[in-house]
C-alpha cells in the first residue's frame, strides 16, 4: 500500500502527488517511471517520477486528467492509499558533463524534465529550460525549474505569459543569439516532440526524447510500448523511454497512442455519470 | 503376472459443448466425477517399470496415487501427489502430459494412456472441496532464500524451501501473484481461483510474497545477494519475439502477452467494469501454433463483436508444438487453420491493421529443430482479410533481473546459463530455472527445474 502524503492540484486538470513509497524513492534516478494501479479493478498506467526524496521515502508524481483513471485517482486525498505502485521502471537517464544542456518540457512533460534537469545539473551543466504551455493559468512548476537552471523561458501559445509561441520558437530564440548548445532533452505531447526532434536536426543538436507509449506490465513482456527508433523495434520500457529524437518515428506513436482512443472515452464517460460527488465534472 | 485385461479406452472427460463454451470463461472441462475417476484410474495396470514417473519433470509418484483413486481414497491420493508436486490442479489442467507421463504410459501402447492429468486434476479438486491438509514444515534454519518471480518456478521453489525450515520471500513484479498462470493462461482452461486455491499453500508454509516488487529495478541482484543467503530467478519470460516485416506497428496488431495480459490478469473481457480495453475487430489472425497461440485464438473467441479467429502458422498442423488437446479444443469451438501460410506483409488504413498479406509455404528438409523446414512458394500471395493480428511467435528471457550484474553468465539469447544438474548459475549462491533459463517452455518444466533447484540450494544452505 502507498499512501498519499501530499496532495495539491497544480494548474488546470494537473495534480501532483507526493507518495510514500521508501523501496522505489531509494532507488529512483532521473528519466524512470513507475506503473500505478488505483483500484481492484484497475488499469496499469505509467506515471514519471517528477521528484524523489529517498530520506523522506516519497516520490512525486504529476498527474493530468484525461482518461478514468487519472480523474479517479484526482479523487483521492491525502491519507489516501494507492493498492499498487512499481517501478523505477526504465532506463535512467543517460547523463554526461556535456556543457550547454537545453531541457524542453512541455504541459505535463514537465514532470521527467524536472527529474532529468536535476540530473543534469548535478553533472555540472550548465542548463536552460524551456517549458511550454497553452495559456498563462496552466502554468506550473516555474519556481521550481528556475530553482535548478540558469535561465528559463517560457512560452505561451496565446501569448498571456511569457514568449508568445511554442517551445519550438524558446529553442530558436537562443539559437538566434549565437547560445551554443551541447545537448537538447525533451518531454511533452507527441507532435511537440516531434518538432522539437525536427528544429534541432536542422541545427545537428544532439536531442533526446523521453517517450510515453502505451505501457502494461512496464517490465518489457507485454511489447505494448514498442516504438520505431532508427527504422528498429525497441521497447520503451527496457530499452527506454529516452530515445535519439532524430530516430523516433513519431508519427507511428502518436497513431499507436490513439489505438485505445475510443474505447477510454467511453470508461470516462461511464466513470463521470458515477462520480458527481468528488468535485470534478 | 497375472493376467488382466485391459481397457483400451479412456473415460472421456466431460466438457462443456463448444458453442455454450465459447460464450464465456469459465472452465471448458468439468472434470471426472468420483465415479467416473475410479473408473479410470482402474485402467492402470500399475506396471513394475512405471516409466510415467521416469516421464514426469517432478516425479509425481503417478501409479501409487491412481490406485488410490480406484480405491475411492481420493484426498489420500492428492496427498501423494502433494509429496512431490504440490501444485495437482494446476499440473492436471496445463502439463502436456501426451509428452511426458502420458506419452510413456504403457497402457498407451495397445490403447489410449491413462487420463493422468486429468486424474491428477481430480484428486486435486476432490481434496480442495473437503479441506486441504497443512503442510508439515521443519525447524527453522534460520536461513534465507530470495525468490524472484511468483509463477511455476518460484511457487515450487519457494515450498519446498519453506518446507526445510528456510525462511522464503518472493518478489513479484505484478501486483498479483502467480506469473503466467494468471496472465498467461486463459480462465477457460485454468481458472484463476484455482490458481489462488493452490497458491494458499505458500501462506500456510509461512512464505512472504512482495508484490510490485522488480529485481534488478527496485533492488538489484547484488542487493538481494547481500540480504540473502541464496537466491532462486524464476523471472520467466521477457520481451516477446517480433516478426519484421511491413506494418507491424499498426493498431490492432498485438503480441501475445500483451492482449492475454490485458484479458487474463486486468478484465479487459468485463470492460467497462473493469478499466482495462482490448481493442478487437471481427476477424482475428494469430500468427504461430504453440500453446500461445491457442489461448489467444480462443481467448478471441470469446471476446464480444469477434466473427472470425484465424490460426497462421508458417508449418503443417503436424509441427505444430501446441497440445494436440488444444488444437483439438481450438477447432471445436471454430477457429479457423490456415497452415504452410506466413504472413509478408501488414496491410494499413489510417494506421490500423485491416489486412495481412501471405504466402503459401511448402515444407522441404528438415531444419536444426528437426522440423521440416517451411519455404514459401512464389507467387502464392494472397490477402487474408483481418482487422486485428496477435503475434504469438515467442519471447526471450526476460531482460531486468539481469540488469547492472557482473559475473552472471547469459547466452547468446539472452538466457541464463546454469548447470543443467542443479540450475547453478555463475554466481555463487544464485540459480535459476523455467523461462528464464529455456526461452519459452512449460510450467512443469519450470516446477522440474525448480525442484533440482530447491534440492541444491538446501544443500548449498547447508553446507555455507
Amino acid at each position: 500500500m502507498y499512501k498519499i502524503v501530499r496532495k495539491q492540484e497544480l494548474a488546470e486538470n494537473v495534480d501532483e502527488f507526493v507518495i510514500e513509497a521508501p523501496d522505489i524513492a531509494r532507488k529512483a534516478k532521473p528519466g524512470q517511471f513507475v506503473i500505478v494501479r488505483i483500484s481492484r479493478k484497475g488499469e496499469r498506467i505509467p506515471l514519471t517520477i517528477a521528484e524523489k526524496d529517498p530520506e523522506e521515502g516519497t516520490i512525486t508524481l504529476m498527474v493530468q486528467r484525461v482518461g478514468k483513471t487519472t480523474f479517479h485517482l484526482s479523487c483521492f486525498e491525502e491519507g489516501h492509499v494507492i493498492p499498487d505502485v512499481v517501478g523505477p521502471l526504465g532506463k535512467p537517464t543517460h547523463i554526461e558533463k556535456w556543457g550547454h544542456v537545453v531541457c524542453v518540457g512541455g504541459g505535463l512533460g514537465l514532470a521527467p524534465i524536472h527529474h532529468i534537469a536535476q540530473g543534469v545539473k548535478e553533472a555540472g551543466n550548465r542548463i536552460t529550460t524551456v517549458m511550454g504551455f497553452r495559456s498563462k493559468d496552466l502554468i506550473f512548476w516555474e519556481d521550481k525549474m528556475k530553482a535548478i537552471s540558469d535561465r528559463v523561458i517560457v512560452t505561451t501559445n496565446d501569448g498571456s505569459y511569457g514568449m508568445k509561441g511554442l517551445v519550438t520558437d524558446g529553442i530558436q530564440k537562443l539559437i538566434d543569439e549565437g547560445e551554443k548548445i551541447d545537448m537538447v532533452i525533451t518531454a511533452g505531447p507527441v507532435p511537440m516532440m516531434k518538432a522539437v526532434a525536427g528544429l534541432t536536426k536542422k541545427y545537428n543538436i544532439p536531442t533526446v526524447a523521453s517517450l510515453n507509449p502505451i505501457m502494461v506490465d512496464g517490465t518489457g513482456m507485454c511489447g505494448a510500448c514498442r516504438v520505431t527508433v532508427g527504422g528498429e523495434i525497441k521497447f520503451a520500457c527496457v530499452d527506454g523511454p529516452e530515445f535519439d529524437a532524430h530516430r523516433v518515428d513519431f508519427d507511428e506513436l502518436m497513431n499507436r497512442l490513439r489505438m485505445f482512443k475510443s474505447l477510454e472515452g467511453e470508461a470516462l464517460k461511464e466513470f463521470q455519470k458515477k462520480h458527481c460527488g468528488c468535485g470534478r465534472e | 503376472m497375472a493376467k488382466k485385461e485391459i481397457k483400451k479406452n479412456r473415460i472421456p472427460v466431460p466438457e462443456r459443448p463448444a458453442e455454450e463454451r465459447i460464450k464465456d470463461f469459465n472452465e471448458v472441462k468439468l472434470g471426472y466425477t468420483p465415479e467416473l475417476a475410479m473408473e479410470e484410474a482402474k485402467r492402470c495396470i500399475q506396471c513394475p517399470t512405471q516409466p510415467c514417473v521416469e516421464g514426469c519433470p517432478v516425479r509425481v509418484p503417478i501409479p501409487q496415487f491412481i490406485k488410490l483413486i480406484a480405491e475411492g481414497k481420493f484426498v489420500e491420493a492428492a496427498r501423494k501427489i502433494k509429496e512431490e508436486n504440490i501444485l495437482p490442479s494446476i499440473c492436471g489442467r496445463v502439463c502436456p502430459q501426451e509428452n511426458q507421463c502420458e506419452g510413456v504410459c504403457v497402457v498407451g501402447k495397445i490403447g489410449d494412456p491413462v487420463a493422468i492429468g486429468a486424474l491428477e486434476a481430480f484428486a486435486g479438486d476432490y481434496e480442495a472441496k473437503v479441506g486441504i491438509e497443512k503442510p508439515q514444515k521443519d525447524e527453522p534454519t534460520g536461513k534465507k532464500v530470495a525468490v524472484v518471480g511468483s509463477g511455476p518456478g518460484g511457487i515450487t521453489c519457494a515450498a519446498d524451501l519453506a518446507k526445510l525450515g528456510h525462511s522464503v520471500t518472493i518478489f513479484e513484479a505484478l501486483h498479483e501473484p502467480g506469473g503466467v498462470l494468471i496472465y498467461g493462461i486463459p480462465e477457460f482452461r485454468l481458472p484463476n481461483e484455482i490458481v489462488y486455491r493452490e497458491l494458499e499453500i505458500l501462506k500456510d508454509l509461512g512464505v512472504k510474497i512482495k508484490l510490485n516488487y522488480v529485481i534488478g529495478k527496485t533492488k538489484t541482484l547484488e542487493e538481494l545477494r547481500e540480504e540473502f543467503d541464496a537466491v532462486f530467478i524464476a523471472s520467466g519470460a521477457g520481451l516477446p519475439y517480433m516478426l519484421k516485416i511491413e506494418g507491424l506497428n499498426l493498431n490492432g496488431v498485438y503480441a501475445a502477452n500483451e492482449f492475454l495480459t490485458r484479458v487474463n490478469l486486468m478484465g479487459a473481457s468485463r470492460f467497462p467494469d473493469y478499466d482495462t480495453p482490448v481493442y478487437v475487430g471481427k476477424k482475428v489472425a494469430v500468427i504461430g501454433g504453440g500453446n500461445t497461440a491457442m489461448d489467444v485464438a480462443r481467448t478471441a473467441k470469446r471476446l464480444k463483436g469477434v466473427e472470425e479467429v484465424y490460426i497462421v502458422y508458417r508449418r503443417s498442423e503436424a509441427e505444430m508444438p501446441a497440445r494436440v488437446e488444444e488444437v483439438h479444443h481450438a477447432k471445436e469451438e471454430g477457429v479457423i487453420f490456415k497452415t504452410l501460410t506466413n504472413p509478408v506483409k501488414f496491410i494499413g488504413k489510417d494506421g490500423w491493421v485491416v489486412g495481412m498479406e501471405c504466402v503459401r509455404m511448402e515444407l522441404s528438409e528438415p531444419d536444426e529443430s528437426g522440423r521440416r523446414r517451411p519455404v514459401p512458394i512464389e507467387g502464392s500471395n494472397f490477402v487474408l482479410d483481418v482487422d486485428t493480428v496477435v503475434l504469438a511467435i515467442g519471447q526471450g528471457p526476460n531482460p531486468i533481473v539481469m540488469e547492472g550484474v557482473d559475473g552472471l553468465e547469459v547466452g547468446k539469447w539472452g538466457q541464463i546459463v546454469v548447470d543443467p544438474e542443479t540450475c547453478k548459475t555463475s554466481l555463487e549462491g544464485v540459480f535459476a530455472g523455467g523461462d528464464v533459463i529455456h526461452g519459452g517452455s512449460t510450467v512443469i518444466q519450470a516446477m522440474g527445474d525448480a525442484r533440482k533447484a530447491a534440492a541444491a540450494i538446501h544443500e548449498y544452505l547447508l553446507e555455507k
